[in-house]
């Protein structure tokens, strides 16, 4: 029997603002346990929240950029339970009124593009952490973190492959990191995902019974936990059994993923209408003024590129993919009409020898303007592109400009026909054997003549013009 | 006659003059508490010590010429739910009896900037549920006009407290009625406020959409000029009001000619005590003699009233009392097994049955398949009971009603029933409901000489209105001068 | 609606309260007086009734996005009853 499995994505993604959602509290990361908390965030007695004002905006421009309909009218709720990282035995959150509903997103998957649906944003306030013990001993409970600004992402089942998940996540986190309202660290937990997987057989229309999937604390960690998953929700079927509706935890060491088997009973989470906040109710017109000050999106940009620098939708959509990837590009494409030679050495150069020294391409020592002026140099015949290749490098260990590295090499390309001539003619008359081969008809024979003229001038001939001469040479 | 029996008012002036030291005044104060405190039991803890500093500070102050708050050196108690930087705010329960607050309260810190000195926190029923003040770690407290009487609740301490000249000025904070009912039942006048004129910030919830805070005070003069020291917008409480401050005592003297009173024909049928209506009805034809309109109107939804609050009440309660777990401050339980352990006997054993009762019925209202049937359903019946009242406030000015059906009950009477308990707060309950102001004082005594409130309601934001009308009703009565004898 | 006993069990179980024998019982007799009493409600056609969220007309408090330590910080975290190495202290949570 073929399945079809039938994926969801939660993503909580934490807002970068200053504050923290309902009190002064700073929000950087890395501060020591519970210095960054207030009698509010901790749910002191007789305390009371107010709402900052960016978060919701920030939640807006999420919704916008994911093409939401946002809400004229939206309040929050509470979201009862009992955990110790929760302060106050409610979560504030949204419940039937959220922020922004109904929108989408745009995944490219070999080529070709598929929508995701968004079923809604919503905003809430992040818990403290929770730190187990070795076994026995005492939790303990840092609420720096509590208080925090969410964003709850949720998608539709669109997504039927675990490549899809990753590309969804992909493109979730550039449109967030272009909108610039969150750090989206997986690491540091800025940015979470938690998935919905279910399989039916293929061609069946209702959804199968599916299980909740958390602790995935990478994007390939999301992809393959979906994976394990979906071979599992298989092999049950397979055996005759049935898929039980549960929370399942991911071990990524085990690459498996594991029942909870919590003694907590059942989720009633008793949602009503926070008597302590006020509803949001905003205007089309501050909507439309936050739409026009959007930044260009990572999908936008993807095609723009492709039509303005002609470049392939493969490098386009890695370019554009990374907000500072994208804006490297168009600084070197600013100065250098070169467009797909640009998009080359950023997608193999830049990367891997950025790579090699784990630095983020940002931290590399060649500026999009160095990088351009060299790609200019191999283009007007100054350099060959192999000369290129060392002159890279030696950007990269130095810092210096290209010219400046090829002055101090004596690295510019030989051009000179007639200096050129003198090595060819030396070369041909050290290897008669070779010239005979190639005059017997042994086409390949040529490639060792040019080696050997390269070698002789340090690789500095200009390869056109060598094969012309040699050929002449040869007649 | 002694310090402690005056006004805020009078007293006042005395300061002014420097006919009397804030020293003095507490002094008074604390004497008055050393001998009657073991009847009445209106505290949940005093601090002479630290009163007689703050007196000294205000004293110091004034010989200095310094500028003065509007009450300085007036002593004021605070309800145990008050929060003040380093005082234990326990709310009457175990659960937080040994917590300190961390920071002041709105009102405290409009307090501090009044100069007012705090004596100490007023006794009250275990997190404001209750309409006897006989549910608290503390024990009960007892009806100065007789001890063998409840005092009214859940600010049953703060009224007691005044009613018995332990203290000039009182705060309680009134949900279904609880500075009103109190103050009915002690002969005092208490305050409840217009939802979100007050500032919430630093009340230890109840139930979020109905608590406010008031003044409990000899009379009302005392009344408006607590309420305009505590009143306005605080950037703390989103549901505070943007409102301008407004002196509430200079328009007390304004006549009260040509104001329209409403009768709701719905407060004065079955379970009335009869006593309590023919003194309603004299306070009534009294007024109209004073120039009141007096007019009939109807309020149809009124007996619906106590089902539709104690769904929303105890449905916010039990949501406000779940950060009560021995995590973070307050009581947990010596030993435990695991988490789950921690949270059942730290709750268990730290909070009282009535609480207990009213998280029950609050988490079963709002649990999964009643939400609709309960939760909602009363939140529809609200929007009907506001109508009710907006319908009226087109007719009328304010409205007079009986605060309680009786005079107060006797201690430990109703602690078994708690439906008969919770309809002795049916004529407080619907202001809440609807957010609107309402003041209690005086209008007579029963037969075996226990006091008897009226309450006038008024419109949003009409305090203004119902303080004169309450004014104008002191001023052509003797009850104001009627003290319990406790001696 | 009727409240059983098995009622009393289930909210208690969702409020972290631990109710005895002899106490549910007499919660579950009070709280069904109370429900009874309180379904009088039902005698209203509310179908056309907006529910109230706010008695206010109050919207869109906020404040803005500054941060600020606050100085209650230190004094709050030493309210707890279970605290060393700068964390809270819970027994051992089971999973």
């Amino acid at each position: 029997m073929e399945f079809e499995p039938v994926i969801g994505l939660e993503v909580h993604v934490q807002l970068n603002t200053q504050s923290k959602l309902f009190c002064s509290c700073p929000t950087n990361f890395g501060a020591v346990p519970n210095t960054h908390v207030c009698p509010v965030c901790l749910g002191h007695p007789g305390v009371l929240p107010v709402l900052n004002k960016q978060a919701m905006e920030n939640a807006i421009k999420c919704g916008l950029a994911l093409n939401c309909s946002i809400s004229l009218f939206s309040k929050f709720d509470r979201k009862n339970y009992f955990y110790p990282d929760l302060p106050k035995g409610y979560q504030v959150s949204q419940f039937d009124k959220p922020l922004c509903h109904k929108g989408h997103v745009t995944i490219v998957d070999t080529g070709v593009e598929k929508i995701i649906g968004v079923t809604r944003v919503h905003l809430e306030e992040d818990a403290g952490k929770l730190v187990h013990a070795a076994h026995g001993a005492d939790s303990g409970v840092d609420f720096n973190r509590g208080g925090i600004p969410l964003l709850e992402i949720v998608s539709e089942p669109d997504i039927r492959t675990p490549d899809e998940a990753y590309l969804y996540l992909t493109a979730l986190k550039a449109i967030v990191e272009y909108l610039g309202i969150s750090d989206c660290n997986m690491e540091e937990g800025s940015l979470r995902c938690d998935a919905n997987v279910s399989i039916r057989p293929k061609g069946q229309k209702q959804f199968g019974t599916k299980t909740e999937i958390k602790n995935m604390n990478s994007f390939r960690g999301v992809q393959k936990a979906i994976s394990y998953e979906i071979e599992r929700q298989k092999d049950v079927i397979l055996s005759g059994e049935k898929i039980v509706q549960e929370t399942r935890l991911w071990n990524d060491d085990k690459g498996s993923t594991f029942s909870m088997r919590s003694k907590e009973d059942a989720h009633d989470y008793r949602y009503f209408p926070e008597p302590d906040l006020v509803p949001m109710v905003v205007e089309q017109k501050y909507i439309d003024t936050l739409r026009e000050n959007l930044p260009e999106l990572p999908f936008p940009r993807m095609h723009r590129f492709i039509e303005q620098y002609g470049l392939p939708e493969y490098d386009a959509d890695i370019l554009t993919g990374d907000k500072a990837f994208a804006d490297y590009y168009e600084q070197c494409a600013s100065v250098c009409s070169e467009y797909k030679m640009i998009s080359n050495w950023m997608l193999s150069d830049l990367i891997r020898e950025a790579g090699a020294r784990k630095i983020s391409f940002a931290d590399a020592p060649v500026t999009p303007k160095m990088l351009a002026e060299m790609i200019s140099l191999i283009s007007n015949g100054t350099i060959s592109g192999k000369i290129a290749k060392i002159v890279f490098i030696e950007m990269f260990d130095s810092g210096k400009t290209p010219s400046k590295i090829i002055e101090e090499k004596g690295l510019v390309q030989i051009s000179n026909p007639e200096e050129l001539q003198k090595v060819i003619s030396n070369v041909v008359a050290q290897h008669p054997a070779v010239v005979a081969e190639f005059k017997a008809g042994k086409e390949k024979s040529i490639g060792f003549l040019v080696g050997q003229i390269m070698k002789e001038t340090k690789g500095k001939a200009n390869p056109q013009l060598v094969n012309t001469l040699l050929r002449e040479a040869l007649g | 006659m002694n310090l402690f029996s005056k006004t805020a008012a009078e007293l006042l002036e005395l300061l002014k003059n420097r006919d009397i030291s804030a020293r003095e005044i507490v002094t008074s104060v604390f004497n008055r508490i050393e001998s009657v405190d073991s009847k009445v039991n209106a505290f949940a803890q005093t601090d002479k010590e630290s009163a007689l500093k703050q007196a000294d500070a205000i004293d110091k102050k004034r010989s200095a010429g310094e500028p003065l708050g509007m009450l300085a050196g007036i002593p004021v108690a605070l309800k145990d739910n008050l929060c003040r930087t380093g005082y234990r705010t326990s709310c009457g329960s175990k659960i937080l009896s040994s917590y300190k607050a961390v920071y002041n309260a709105t009102v405290v810190q409009k307090l501090i900037t009044a100069d007012a000195v705090f004596i100490g926190n007023a006794n009250m029923d275990e997190f404001a549920m209750g309409s006897s003040c006989e549910r608290s770690i503390y024990g009960a407290t007892h009806n100065p006009w007789n001890i063998s009487c409840a005092p009214g609740g859940s600010s049953g301490g703060s009224a007691a407290a005044v009613a018995a000249d332990e203290t000039i000025l009182a705060l309680g904070s009134d949900t279904g009625g609880s500075i009103r009912q109190p103050a009915s039942f002690c002969g005092i006048v208490g305050l409840k406020p217009t939802y979100g004129l007050v500032s919430r910030f630093g009340l230890i919830a109840y139930a979020s959409s109905l608590d406010q805070i008031g003044p409990l005070t000899k009379d009302v003069y005392d009344s408006a000029l607590l309420l305009e020291n505590i009143s306005g917008y605080d950037p703390s409480d989103s549901t505070s009001i943007k409102q301008n401050p407004f002196s509430y005592t200079s328009t007390l003297k304004e006549s009260i000619k040509g104001l329209r009173i409403g009768i709701p024909q719905e407060y004065f049928i079955g379970g009335l005590d009869s006593e309590v209506a023919s003194h309603i009805q004299s306070a009534i034809k009294l007024l109209a003699e004073c120039g009141a309109e007096i007019i009939d109107i109807s309020l149809p939804h009124t007996e619906y009233a106590v089902a539709t609050y104690y769904i929303i009440a105890t449905a916010e309660a039990s949501s406000n009392l779940a950060r009560f777990d021995g995590v973070r401050y307050g009581y947990r339980t010596e030993e435990s097994s695991d988490l789950h352990d921690m949270y059942f006997k730290t709750r268990s054993e730290g909070f009282g049955d009535e609480v207990k009762r009213r998280i029950l019925l609050g988490t079963y209202v709002l649990s999964s398949g009643y939400y609709d049937a309960y939760y909602k359903k009363a939140q529809q019946v609200r929007t009907l009971i506001c109508r009710d009242f907006e319908n009226a406030f087109q007719k009328v000015d304010c409205i007079i009603t009986p605060t309680a059906p009786s005079p107060a009950f006797k201690i430990s009477e109703k602690i078994d029933d708690p439906l008969t308990m919770y309809l002795s707060d049916i004529f407080t309950i619907s202001v809440n409901l609807a957010g609107l102001p309402g003041i209690s004082i005086p209008c007579g005594f029963s037969s075996s000489r226990l006091p008897i409130g009226m309450q006038i309601i008024g419109k949003p934001l009409g305090e203004q209105t119902i303080l004169r009308c309450a004014y104008t009703f002191e001023r052509n009565t003797p009850f104001r001068t009627m003290k319990p004898t406790l001696e | 609606m009727a409240f059983s006993e098995k009622d009393v069990d289930y909210t208690a179980a969702l409020a972290r309260i631990h109710v005895s024998e002899d106490d549910k019982k007499v919660f579950a007799v009070q709280l069904e007086h109370i429900l009874a009493y309180v379904n009088k409600l039902n005698e209203l056609d509310t179908q056309q009734v907006e529910p109230t969220a706010h008695i206010l007309p109050l919207k869109n408090v906020f404040r803005p996005d500054t941060a600020m330590k606050n100085p209650a910080s230190d004094a709050a975290v030493q309210q707890a009853p279970y605290f060393n190495d700068t964390f809270y202290r819970v027994p051992p949570v089971i999973e």
